[in-house]
This record gives structure tokens, sequence and C-alpha cells, in this order.
């Protein structure tokens, strides 16, 4: 991860060898990180470290949510637009347990937070003590590492380590247990930031002899696709991206969380793979005679049925994960290195070229794509509104710079499809969890990290409700998100699932809710609901001029269907464009 | 394209690696025939040596996984032909039994076996080899009335020149140099 910390140069702190609790020298340690916002919710064990946080407000502040899972979301978020490591605290116990969803989906989506979890008192430790739990042993399948401190002489490094790991090679989040002894004892203070692990090595050599046979690939080859994963946005390789596609004459497909790396308005923008990507990358990655992979991981949602995938194509994978190379597809070129490094020193020894035929092939298949699926989704002209004409209306009134955030079902991936993001758009979802309730929470985080632009939340109604409680942190510390809550009463994409393939059967997708307007009313959340087409744009336009956070729910269609769709178990090229 | 694979780690000596180790195989239902956890000829470094069955394809992805962990250094993946690996076995036997057989020479000329203990009641045996010597003379005794019988994990080393600590020193290199452009960079 291309680092923007505002660590302080110097190594070691002017308080150095000063004798402190551990609670403040944890807090020490965190502004020497450059950590200045603490996402988290208090409790009995982590007690110590809030009564310090008290007298450090000036420069450490501590948005409390309503919710760990909530906290842990937001900490992530924050980290996505503002390229540093989050940072999220939770008291032992239910607290630690209440973030593991949140770890979790930070550890699929490669996102550096560190979690600082207290623990009762070391002698307690393996008794079962009150509001004790193995969160170490609970969170060891989804961080990148873990380790319990119960000295407090050992904060400090603990903590080094724990930000190194969390930000270098493919980053991730890391866990810190820390026992309430540790926290009260004494220890002589002192902080170097960790630079090196002697076990753990993110910087791998560049081979430029696999760089020189990339170039060669890349120039013979026919029809080339790029396919542009989170690694690109990761590791800050946007700008050299777009260099090789624009050399090469190469059209760029993207992941999910890739598609913020890639300017949609640019003409070699192919659009989005997978499940419900668009038609011309998914049809034609099985056309390609070579397709180069850069930092993404051929997730089954993106490659569909293995077997019939890419059967034309060699691959190169360029993907600093080494665990992810060959692990779901054959490939036949692997760069196991960073995205940047790899793309800068690869771009030169790009023959130019303009692909204009193959280029034509993915417009062909465009125009198909937009009269049977995108016209009718994003401008319907009448019935009732589409999730489409409502995130195309946004992406137009916001020409495409805003920092874009979902949360999980048919309006994500309305948001994936229609959004057309810019080169200062960042796109915040849960793309390898699918984590319901992650939208709203991951709003107020990535506000939290004054991104400048706008703070845009797409999320359904069944979603809302798994984490509105966190309308009361927005309301605190009047955090200015904009909250777009497309309601068709369903838990909408399980219902087209019902409708698809279970003879549609709603089993359970059906929801009564609350008045939306009311319940942001009882927050003092400025609120619009909006039912008719005509007054959509003006209300987004109020939505965007209102200075604080603002709710607007969309009353969508119930029943409508996200398409295209590869359908389970089918290729990539075997496309549903229309059903019903 | 089952085979049997001797997975060679080095890890660093800390809490909890070897439940991570076991979470990745369990995941993707590999079963640890055998494990054997010992210091290394580094100082600080634990090495463990685990045998499991399963595809060439398999054992790479999970090698790969395992030696992503921020604990471990290096993992090796190795079939027989490439190691010399030892297992050692006691074998607690009724001394009546072993008497009756007159065997007690043949244990030693024939099986390279050594006799650690030996009382009225039991008479123990203890034999190093490859799994197939071990059961080879588990057969042997079990006319003779076998009381106890344990089997240690394998142990191996490579037959490969290139050591650990080359690795170690490119690994190191390749850190090092990075940090020195960051710091450029900061
Ligand atoms: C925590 C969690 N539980 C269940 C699911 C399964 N799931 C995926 S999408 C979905 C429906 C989402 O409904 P809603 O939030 O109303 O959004 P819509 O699909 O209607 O846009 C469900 C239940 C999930 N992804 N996450």
């Amino acid at each position: 991860m291309k680092e923007k910390t505002k660590t302080t140069d110097k190594q070691g702190s002017d308080s150095e060898g000063s004798t402190v609790s551990g609670a403040e020298a944890l807090l020490k340690c965190l502004i020497e990180e450059g950590v200045d916002t603490i996402f988290g919710y208090p409790g009995g064990a982590i007690m110590p470290v809030y009564n310090k946080l008290l007298d450090y407000s000036d420069r450490l502040r501590h948005i409390l949510t309503r919710h760990e899972q909530g906290a842990a979301h937001a900490a992530q978020a924050y980290a996505m637009v503002t390229g540093r490591v989050g940072v999220c605290f939770a008291t032992s116990g239910p607290g630690a347990t209440n973030l593991v969803t949140g770890i979790a989906n930070a550890f699929l989506d490669s996102v550096p937070v560190v979690f600082i979890t207290a623990q009762v008192t070391s002698a307690l430790i393996g008794t079962d003590a009150f509001q004790e739990t193995d969160i170490l042993g609970i969170s060891m399948p989804v961080t990148k590492w873990n380790a319990q401190v119960k000295n407090a002489q050992d904060i400090p490094y603990a903590i080094a380590r724990a930000f190194y790991i969390a930000r270098s090679g493919r980053p991730g989040p890391v866990l810190i247990d820390i026992s309430k002894d540790a926290q009260v004892e004494n220890l002589s203070y002192s902080y170097r930031q960790c630079t090196y692990i002697r076990s753990y090595n993110p910087f791998i050599p560049l081979h430029m002899r696999d760089i020189e046979s990339a170039a060669v690939m890349i120039n013979h080859a026919e029809k080339p696709l790029i396919l542009a994963g989170h690694g690109v946005i990761l590791s800050g390789a946007a700008e050299e991206l777009k260099a090789l596609a624009e050399k090469g004459g190469i059209p760029v497909a993207a992941t999910l969380l890739g598609l913020s790396a890639f300017p949609h308005k640019h003409r070699l923008f192919a659009g989005m793979l997978g499940m419900h990507g668009n038609y011309a990358p998914n049809v034609l990655t099985n056309q390609a005679d070579l397709i180069i992979a850069i930092g993404m991981r051929f997730d089954d949602r993106v490659t569909g049925n293995l077997k019939k995938y890419a059967p034309d194509a060699r691959i190169i994978h360029i993907e600093i994960d080494r665990a992810e190379i060959n692990k779901n597809v054959r490939v036949d070129l692997e760069i196991n290195n960073d995205a940047r490094e790899v793309l800068s020193a690869l771009v030169p020894m790009i023959r130019e070229s303009s692909r204009e035929k193959w280029i034509r092939e993915f417009r062909i298949l465009d125009r198909i794509e937009y009269e049977k699926v995108i016209k009718p989704e994003t401008d319907p002209g009448e019935g009732e509104i589409r999730m489409g004409e409502v995130v195309k209306a946004v992406s137009d009134l916001t020409d495409g710079d805003a920092v874009i955030v979902t949360d999980v079902g048919q309006h994500q991936m309305a948001v994936a499809r229609y959004y057309r993001f810019s080169e200062k758009s960042t796109l915040v979802t849960s793309g390898g969890m699918g984590t319901m309730g992650f939208g709203l929470p991951a709003s107020l985080g990535a506000a939290s990290g004054n991104p400048g632009n706008p703070v845009i939340a797409f999320i359904g109604d069944g979603g809302f409700q798994m984490t509105l409680q966190e309308l009361g942190t927005i309301m605190q510390y009047h955090i200015p998100v904009k909250i777009i809550l497309l309601n068709n009463s369903f838990l909408g994409m399980v219902r087209q699932w019902q409708e698809m393939f279970f003879n549609g059967r709603y089993a359970s997708t059906e929801m009564a809710n609350p008045d939306f307007m009311t319940l942001a009313g009882a927050y003092g959340i400025e609120a619009h609901r909006v039912t008719r087409r005509e007054e959509l744009r003006m209300a987004i336009g109020t939505m965007l001029a209102a200075e604080g956070p603002y709710l607007m729910e969309v009353t969508i269609s119930r029943e409508a269907n996200i398409l295209p769709m590869v359908e389970p178990g089918a290729s990539v090229s075997d496309v549903t464009l229309t059903y019903r | 394209m089952q085979q049997e694979y001797t997975i060679s780690l080095f890890t660093e000596d800390h809490i909890g690696i070897l439940s991570r180790i076991t979470i990745i195989l369990t995941r993707r239902q590999i079963n640890i025939d055998s494990i054997t956890a010992s210091e290394s000829a580094i100082k600080g470094l634990q090495m463990l040596t685990m045998v499991v069955t399963t595809t060439p394809d398999m054992v790479n992805k999970v090698a790969r996984q395992i030696e992503k962990l921020v604990d471990v250094v290096k993992v090796f993946v190795h079939t027989s032909p490439e190691i010399i690996c030892q297992e050692i076995a006691l074998y607690k036997v009724t001394t009546r039994g072993l008497m009756a057989g007159s065997m007690i020479g043949d244990l030693v000329r024939k099986h390279h076996a050594r006799i650690l203990e030996v009382t009225p009641e039991y008479i123990v045996v203890e034999k190093s080899g490859d799994k197939e010597e071990i059961t080879a003379l588990l057969a042997v005794l079990e006319p003779c009335g076998v009381l106890q019988f344990v089997r240690s994990g394998r142990i191996a080393v490579t037959r490969q020149v290139k050591e650990l600590d080359a690795y170690l020193k490119e690994m190191e290199e390749a850190g090092r140099g990075r940090t020195e452009t960051l710091e450029i960079y900061n």
C-alpha cells in the first residue's frame, strides 16, 4: 500500500525514556504512526485507555459509534479514502466479538486497519473470567497478524509491528489484544517505527526478465485485455495503469473493488467484470488472446465457471500476494510484485498500438447492452423508479467526482454498473465478504477522513436496518454524509434469486418497514422521500446542497432485477441479458 | 494424483503460529499425517516437519498460503526422493514373549534396533528408520505380545545444497534495500 501517512520523520519521540502507563504509551505510539482519528466503543477492560484518551483529545479524535461492528467498518472506510491505516478500539469479550464481521470484511478486501482490543487482567486470562473471550483465537483466520500484550513494556513494539504489517505488502487487518494490567502498568517509553521483520518480507526484488517476457507477450497479442483489481488502487498504480492501456491500446475491465482505478469516461474503459458486470468485458474475456490481470484474485464472482474461463487466452498475473497466483486460475506468467513497480518498469517496453479492431468489438457489444439493459434501466421514462436511473442521476449531478459508499445487494450492483467513476472518485464497498450493514457505518468513516468530495452512500432498506443505529453517530458528530436509501421493501438481491432460481417462492424476503422519515427526524437528520420520477433530480440537487447529513429515500420498483447476469455455474461468455 | 509430501517450514517462535498453520490445512481439508516441532540450526527459529497426503497442485497452494503467514520464514515442500528422513519408534513387548521366540539377537542384528530396558515383565525396544521399516518390525514383534507402541513424527533434512541461511540473507537484502528507498520518499 502506498502510504500517505503523516508519520513524524524523526525516529523516536521527544518523550523518549519517560515513564508512562501502558495506556498512555499506546496513545503516544498511535500519534507516532500519524493517527488522528480512532473509531471505537468503551467498556470495562479498556477503560484505562479511554481515561487517558481524554488527555489526548486535542491530537486524537475518538468517534464513538453505536456498535463495535460500526466502528470496524468506519475504520476500514476511513483507511480506504485516506490511504492511511484505520484504527479501531473495543473492549474485551462482547466488544471484541462484535468486531469480527468488520475484521473479516477488511481482511477479504485487503484494507489496513489496526484493531486494539482490551483483554481481562493477565492473571485471569484462560480462566473464563468475566468478559474474557479468546479474541486471538477467534480472529486468527481473519487477520493478517495478531498478538497479545501482557506487559506494558511490550506495547510500543507490538504497535510498531502492527502498523508495519497492516500497511505493507498486501495490506490487511491486524489485531493487538492488550490486557488490562498492561494498560495500567508503567513503562519506560520509547518508540521506533518498524521497518523490518525477518520472517516477513513484503518487498520483492523486481525480476526484469519477467517484465521483458510480459512486454513480449503484450506486444505480440492481438486481443489483450487488462483486468484491474483493488491492488491497482492499493499500490497507487492508477497512473501507470492508464499509461499502459493508452500506449498499448488495451481495453481495461475492472473488478468491483477496482472500479475507481480507471476513469469510466475513458475510451479504453471496458466496464465491470463478473456476475453483474458489463456484457462486453465478460463475453470478450473468452475471446481475448491475452489477459493481463493486475492486483486482482480471480474471485468466483469474477470468473464464473472456471472450466470455461478465458480458453483462448494466455494469462499474465501481476500480484503482490504470491498465494493468490495459480490459486483459482492457472497462469502463464506470474509476476509476484507490487503493481506500481511492475507497471512502471513495463510501460516503457510496450509498443505503441491502437488495436482499433479489437476495441470495436467492445463497442458493438456495449451497444447491445445499452439497448437491452442500460437504456431501460437508466431512462425508462415511465413506470416505477428504477435503481439505475437514481444512480445515473447522482453520477451526472456529481460528474463522477464523489466518494461513493454502498451497502450490499441489488443497489450495490446498480451503483457499480451505473456510477461513472472519475479519476478523483473513490468507491467504498464490501466486495469479498458482501457484508450487509457495511454501508452506513462505512459512510461516516469515509466522511471522517475529509476526502474533499461529497460522501454519498447508497443503501438498501434491508442493509440499512442492520446498522441504522449509526444514525446516532452521524447525529452526534454532525457528519455530512448523504444517504440514499433505495427502498424496494424487499431483500432485493435474494428476492431476485428466488424469482430466477427458486420458482418465485419469496421465502422471508418481503419486509415491513418503518417510516424512515420519522426515523431520520428522531435523529435530527434532514430527510426527504422521493416517489415520483419528476422530482428525482431536484431532490438529489437539494441533498447535495445540504450542509449536514441528509437522508433521501427513494421508493423503488419492488420487483426489478439486476441484469445482465452470469448465472451461477455459467461461463462468463454465457450472459443472461433479459429475463421475463 | 494424491501423493505424500514432507513440508518443512521455519517459523519465528511465536505463540499461535501452529494454530494459524493448521487453520490453513483444515480449510483445505488436508489431514496432517505426522508433525514434529523442534529447534532449527538457526538460533531463534523453530522448525516444523509435517507429512501430508494431497495433490501436487494443492500442496503448492497451501505452501504459499503458509509462507504468507507473517511469522513463517520459509516453507519447503519435498517428495520422498528429495529428502533423508527418519522416524523413531518405541515398542514395549512382554519379556516372556520375546524370550520364547529367542529373537533378541535378531532385533539388534537384522533390524538395527536397540534394547533400552529389560525387566522381568517387559522389554523396551527402540528403532529408527523409515515408516516401512518401523512397521515391519512391529509385525515381527506382534506375536510376542506388544504392550505399547509409539512412533514419532517424521524428521527430515533435504538433499539440496542451498541452505536456509542463504534464503534468509537474500530476503534480508531485499527488505533492507527497499527500506532505504522508502525513507527517501518520506
Ligand atoms: C450480513 C448479511 N446477511 C445476509 C446477506 C445475504 N444478502 C445478500 S444481498 C441481500 C438482500 C439485501 O437487501 P437490501 O439491503 O434491501 O438491498 P437490495 O438488494 O434490495 O438493494 C441479502 C439478504 C448478506 N450479504 N449479508
